[in-house]
């Protein structure tokens, strides 16, 4: 299991959300956060002032997959998220010990499957997870 | 029963305007409210609110009775004090044809913008107690005696013919002076200079930057006393000016930073209505248009001058008002002519020089009655009630510290987790305490 933290452009979220969606994860947790990076100043005027804003508006996306899902969250944020110009953001993947889903008890990779998840998929997943 | 020489149309439309007028000071709040921070929104918006109550009781009381009963050259006197006296039979000195309760109506929205004004200067640092004290010896000893030398009848500057139309002199130059004196008094903001300070909500300033033009309709095309000839080409001055204003601002900041502002045609439309209130009823609708373009082009270089010193003229009361109202008063002593209005006079194109000396003089004199007492009552207020926000006042926002209200509640965590509701001053009920949470069954 892996946390991936993203720090993607606001008017990317919609591809990136898209592209998360396809490739079969649908449990994410979106900040607004701001930040600063590469990226150049972004100078704002009003009346007789100049205000440089230092830090941009930027969303972070978290969510933890099962290890089948690490590779293809971590396309599916790269397909929806880059645009080529500095500013674009970052992926970080870690560890993660427990999880637990608080409705049910559940643990681990077992509450990181989706509720809607069928009986085939389940099995496909456990499938993988058994073999990494 | 009034006389017969009150005109219907005319009494129409100088109630219709003190109703336009009134509306200006809720433009005036949405203005200044949207350009502050949002933990000052509501006290920048009270201290022009409650001007509409204050100064709404003032001149009912004394207000009308010194600005306009007849006295010395100086001050009225308090014969009309209740408006004891003031009736609805027109009253000749002022208006043949409306009831003088109508005009007394009229001059009292323009009371109550004029402090109002000058608050922009001093938003985010003043106590609210003190800032009602001003408003009241303010409006007492500096608006309504000044309306009275301008105005009045037997008003010095009147008699000596000094053009004003619709209070350049009177409401802008004497807000915008004292706006310069008391944001020197108070002292600048303890973050203005070190923390950037943007306005919260543009969209308002917008909003109120609208409701003053269309109010101001009131101001200069009722100034006019009457709805006659006189009324239109004030109308049309008033609209051209800000037309002119918004544009020459626009292309300012288009030429300086490369892009237009929003909050920049705010300020360029209300500009240019400040510039064009002193000439409105004396000059021709191009002489408007130019009266706008210099106005804008004035108070733009004002303001970007004043940012770079330590004088925290917070919104810029003194550049806006100050500065275009001087401008428009000595450019009414340029363009004015009698071919618009025959009971006013001829300017320097016109052939009389000399009404630019008399322009001149009520500017130098309203500068200086207005500092000097916008000083000596801020200093009465700093030693009786106190006039500046202390330090702790100041970083919680005057909004709580002030008046123990948000004017965006409900918005972060302490909201959705930590507030109990308080009622009737005693019970206090804690949302969440009376639910017993058991947890189900962990499923599986």
């Amino acid at each position: 299991m892996k946390l991936i933290t993203t720090i993607v452009r606001p008017d990317r979220v919609p591809e990136v959300k898209a592209a998360l969606f396809r490739a079969g994860i649908t449990g994410i947790t979106l900040s607004r956060v701001s930040g600063h990076g590469g990226e150049h100043e972004r100078v704002e005027q009003y009346r007789g002032t100049a205000l440089v804003m230092e830090f941009h508006e930027k969303v972070k996306i978290e969510m933890v997959c099962s290890e089948p899902f690490v590779e293809p969250c971590v396309q599916a944020i790269l397909s929806g998220a880059r645009t080529g110009e500095v500013g674009d953001g970052k992926i970080f993947v870690q560890p993660i010990e427990r999880v637990i889903r608080i409705r049910t008890g559940e643990v681990d990779n077992a509450a990181l499957t989706a509720v809607n998840a069928d009986a085939i998929q389940r099995a496909a997943i456990n499938a993988a997870v058994s073999e990494v | 029963m009034p006389p017969s020489t009150v005109s219907s149309g005319d009494t129409a439309w100088v109630l219709i305007s003190s109703a336009l007028v009134l509306l200006m000071t809720v433009g005036l709040a949405f203005f200044y409210g949207g350009l502050v921070r949002p933990k000052n929104a509501l006290n920048t918006m009270m201290m022009s609110v409650v001007a509409l109550g204050v100064i709404g009781v003032q001149w009912m009381l004394v207000g009308y009775s010194i600005a306009f009963s007849p006295g010395n050259g100086w001050f009225g006197g308090l014969s009309w004090f209740g408006l004891n006296n003031v009736g609805l039979e027109p009253n000749p000195t002022y208006s043949a044809t409306i009831p003088l309760q109508a005009h007394a109506m009229f001059q009292g929205m323009f009371a109550i913008i004029t402090p109002a004004l000058i608050s922009g200067a001093i938003v985010e640092r003043m106590r609210f107690r003190g800032y009602i004290v001003f408003l009241v010896l303010w409006a007492t000893l500096i608006y309504d005696p000044l309306a009275h030398w301008v105005w009045g009848s037997g008003g010095w500057l009147l008699k000596r013919g000094a053009l004003d139309f619709a209070g350049g002199t009177v409401v802008h130059i004497s807000a915008g002076v004292s706006a310069l004196v008391a944001a020197w008094f108070l002292g600048p903001r303890r973050d203005y200079r070190r923390v950037p300070i943007a306005p919260h909500n543009v969209p308002l300033v917008l909003l109120g930057a609208g409701l003053l033009w269309f109010g101001w309709f009131g101001f200069n095309a009722g100034s006019a006393l009457a709805a006659n000839g006189l009324a239109a080409v004030a109308f049309v001055n008033t609209n051209t000016a800000a037309a002119a204003a918004l544009v020459t601002w626009a292309g300012l900041d288009l030429f300086r930073t490369g892009k237009v502002t929003a909050v920049g045609a705010a300020t360029g439309l209300v500009v240019g209505l400040v510039g064009i209130t002193p000439a409105a009823g004396y000059v021709t609708p191009m002489s408007g248009l130019l009266i706008g373009v210099i106005a804008a082009g004035v108070s733009y270089t004002a303001i970007q001058i004043r940012s770079r010193t330590k004088l925290d003229d917070a919104l810029d009361v003194f550049s806006c008002h100050g500065m275009a109202g001087i401008a428009g008063a000595m450019l009414t002593g340029v363009f004015a002519t009698k071919l618009v209005n025959p009971a006013g006079g001829d300017g320097l194109l016109a052939g009389n020089a000399a009404q630019m000396g008399v322009q001149l003089l009520a500017v130098l004199a309203t500068i200086a009655f207005v500092a000097l007492g916008t000083l000596g009552i801020l200093a009465l207020v700093q030693m009786t009630v106190g006039a500046r926000a202390d330090v702790r006042e100041e970083s919680a926002g005057l909004d709580l510290s002030q008046h123990g209200e948000e004017a965006y509640f409900g918005n972060d965590l302490g909201t959705m987790a930590g507030a109990g509701n308080s009622l009737g001053g005693s019970v206090v009920v804690d949302a969440f305490s009376g639910e017993s949470t058991s947890a189900p069954e962990p499923a599986g």
